[in-house]
């Protein structure tokens, strides 16, 4: 039989999808393989459905269609075509030229045809999904690998550490979506004890934002050290990046310096969303105007100051806050956010507050659109703060003590707060890991610590704040050259923490006792040092570790 | 952080239950963790095998949740094992003594075979 099995492309139908495919049948006769031009059939080719209901081999003589894809099969010399269909799509054709004996395919010819269509046909269709399959999941792996790629930028530029400043108090949070947006903070410092502050955001997503977001710090950061005044500032990187970013894209940024010494507060805002003060008088904006980054060369900036009295503090923030949206397509908003900052006394707690007010506006099952940003700069009241501060850090001096006078260099890491609610546990012992990461811990002496932080903070939030999620937890991670410290805050009064002691666990099995009342068992045998203090409003436990090799507890 | 919950399946092989766990041993742990535990007890096995290989985090919750299964096991003169523990919480296993009252091993073939 002289089959002729031509090779044939066809638009997938029905599902709408824009790729071809092709499939090459092999023949059993490869030496009389002919090929001929590949066939294209439009999903709304008449010939589709007439093949769909072919009952078998088709003759092309005896057709008569008006169909683009009959005449191409004619002029390809095709004679006789067998469709091959799978749970009523039609997955490809087998084609066939004349007989070699230039007789007519015979009865037998047609039903062994028909049969090979029958077997062929869902073959045919499976090796299509694996294939649809297989280039599915290499997109979906390169999407992850981009993604990957962009958070790691961004989390490898971002600043480790909080400035620590006597008199003042920097938080700062960054929420990345799945799809990683272009923002980004950083923190500036300056030999004359400024502060500069910068935050920003990147139009676009992904790798593209990360990059520009990479090229628009390094910029700004040699910019800064060049230069002082933030107009001037942001006016020659402006000028740095325009050549350099792909058009349609740009970045808003706004470039604060800080004189901590006077709270002399200098800015200029390249487009960026405006801070907000919160001060006596209620809330306001620090309006400055300029185009954003990376549009226009040439561009000047406005620059204005102002003076942060003590107790006034400034929320810095992007978009990815006032854009979010709640499950009706409401916007979460600027006067939202306006009146939020307005509202909540406690700067220390602020982001916090915030994060909260976002979470119960756009509800549980909220996809994060876009990064979200915040900044915080609080001026500390008056003397009170500081005497508490200048305590704690004489306490952790004399912790840590052998009166080397290096010993009250403490830095904070890390500080924020929690709400009291089940599981956060969990999150604080990974961020309290996330902030001794450039520490180096040993891993063993990291899960020790994870699990100190998990154990404190429970008992934070179970017997202090009672689970009230509106309760928060504080947590602030310290380090100096010899000792790490995590103190954990709960806003319990009354019934002071009661000390460790071993549990009578024969009279737990004997159920003698409640099995419970593992936790401060645990931290005490898992750190170098717990130290519990109580006041009218607050427990502290303080878990110190010992950096230096030597010192650490024997377990 | 949503908090994870846990899963359990238990498999029944002659004179010994193997209880599965996965995720984590926590406040939110108890109700599978003993609903496991009494289906391991079903058929009345001389030991249960309590495999912690793909559990990430315990906190003193599930260690209580632990010793009240051990009470329970010591009550019906069973033998509770343990397996797959990370070296950290091996540690902690130490710490609580939990390791004077039930055999930890490394893995489910070494327990098996004790």
């Amino acid at each position: 039989m002289a089959t002729l099995l031509e090779r044939f492309r066809q638009r997938r139908i029905g599902q709408g999808k824009r790729e071809s495919q092709m499939i090459r049948m092999p023949g059993g006769e490869l030496s009389r393989q002919v090929a001929s031009p590949a066939i294209d059939i439009a999903p709304n080719d008449p010939i589709v459905a007439y093949f769909l209901s072919a009952p078998g081999a088709v003759e092309i003589d005896k057709l008569h269609l008006e169909s683009p894809a009959l005449r191409a099969l004619r002029a390809a010399g095709v004679k006789l075509v067998v469709p091959l269909v799978s749970q009523g799509e039609l997955v490809g054709l087998l084609n066939l030229g004349p007989h070699l004996s230039e007789q007519d395919y015979s009865t037998d010819d047609r039903v062994l045809l028909n049969n090979l269509a029958i077997q062929a046909a869902p073959a045919v269709r499976v090796a299509q999904l694996v294939r649809e399959q297989q280039a599915q999941v290499r997109a979906r792996e390169r999407i992850e690998q981009e993604l990957r790629v962009a958070r790691l930028i961004q989390q490898t530029l971002l600043p480790k550490d909080l400035p620590a400043i006597p008199g003042w108090r920097l938080s700062a949070r960054y929420l990345p979506a799945r799809e990683v947006g272009g923002d980004f903070y950083d923190f500036l410092y300056f030999e004359d004890g400024r502060l500069g502050i910068v935050i920003g955001d990147v139009t676009d997503k992904g790798v593209p934002a990360a990059l520009v977001m990479a090229t628009t710090r390094s910029v700004l950061r040699s910019a800064a050290q060049r230069l002082i005044s933030p107009s001037l500032v942001l006016e020659r990187v402006n000028d740095s990046i325009y050549d350099d970013i792909p058009p349609k894209m740009f970045v808003t940024c706004l470039y604060a310096l800080l004189d901590p010494a006077t709270g002399r507060l200098q800015y200029a805002n390249a487009g960026h969303d405006l801070p907000y003060r919160r001060h006596k008088g209620g809330v306001s904006e620090l309006r400055a105007t300029g185009m954003p980054l990376g549009l226009m060369p040439g561009m000047s900036y406005e620059e204005k100051e102002t003076l942060l009295e003590p107790g006034e503090n400034i929320l810095f923030y992007s978009d990815g806050i006032v854009e979010a949206h709640n499950p009706e397509r409401d916007m979460f908003s600027f006067p939202r956010l306006m009146e939020l900052v307005g509202k909540h006394a406690d700067a220390g707690t602020l982001i916090d507050f915030l994060l909260a007010e976002l979470a119960t506006f756009t509800g549980p099952d909220w996809e994060q659109e876009d990064d979200v940003t915040m900044v915080t700069l609080h001026r500390s009241e008056g003397y009170g703060v500081s005497e508490i501060s200048t305590r704690s850090s004489m306490r952790l001096e004399e912790k840590a003590g052998n009166g080397d006078n290096n010993n009250g260099d403490w830095r904070t890491l890390a500080e924020w707060t929690l709400p009291s609610e089940p599981g956060n546990d969990r999150l604080a012992m990974e961020r309290v890991a996330e902030a001794v990461q450039p520490l180096n811990l040993p891993k063993k002496r990291l899960e020790e610590l994870k699990t100190a932080v998990a154990e404190a903070t429970m008992n934070a939030m179970e017997h202090g704040n009672h689970y009230q999620p509106d309760v928060l937890v504080s947590v602030q991670v310290l380090a100096s050259q010899k000792a790490l410290a995590v103190r954990i805050r709960d806003q319990g009064s009354g019934q002071p923490i009661p000390s460790p002691e071993e549990p009578d666990l024969e009279a737990k099995l004997a159920e003698l006792q409640t099995p419970r009342g593992w936790g401060l068992f645990l931290i005490k045998n898992l750190v170098d040092d717990m130290r519990i203090t109580s006041d009218e409003t607050h427990h502290t436990v303080e878990l110190i570790i010992n950096l230096v090799e030597g010192d650490s507890h024997a377990s | 952080m949503p908090a994870k919950s846990l899963e359990a399946q238990v498999r029944h092989q002659p004179a010994v239950s193997i209880v599965d766990l996965h995720g984590e041993i926590n406040a939110f742990a108890e109700e599978r963790l003993n609903a496991a535990y009494a289906e391991a007890e079903s058929n009345s096995p001389e030991l249960i095998l309590l495999n912690f290989s793909d559990v990430d985090y315990i906190n003193s919750t599930g260690i209580a949740l632990i010793v009240s299964l051990l009470a329970r096991a010591r009550k019906s003169k069973r033998r509770l094992l343990a397996c797959g523990l990370s070296d950290h919480y091996v540690e902690i296993f130490q710490i609580t003594r939990l390791v004077d009252f039930m055999n930890v091993f490394p893995d489910e073939k070494s327990a098996l075979a004790s």
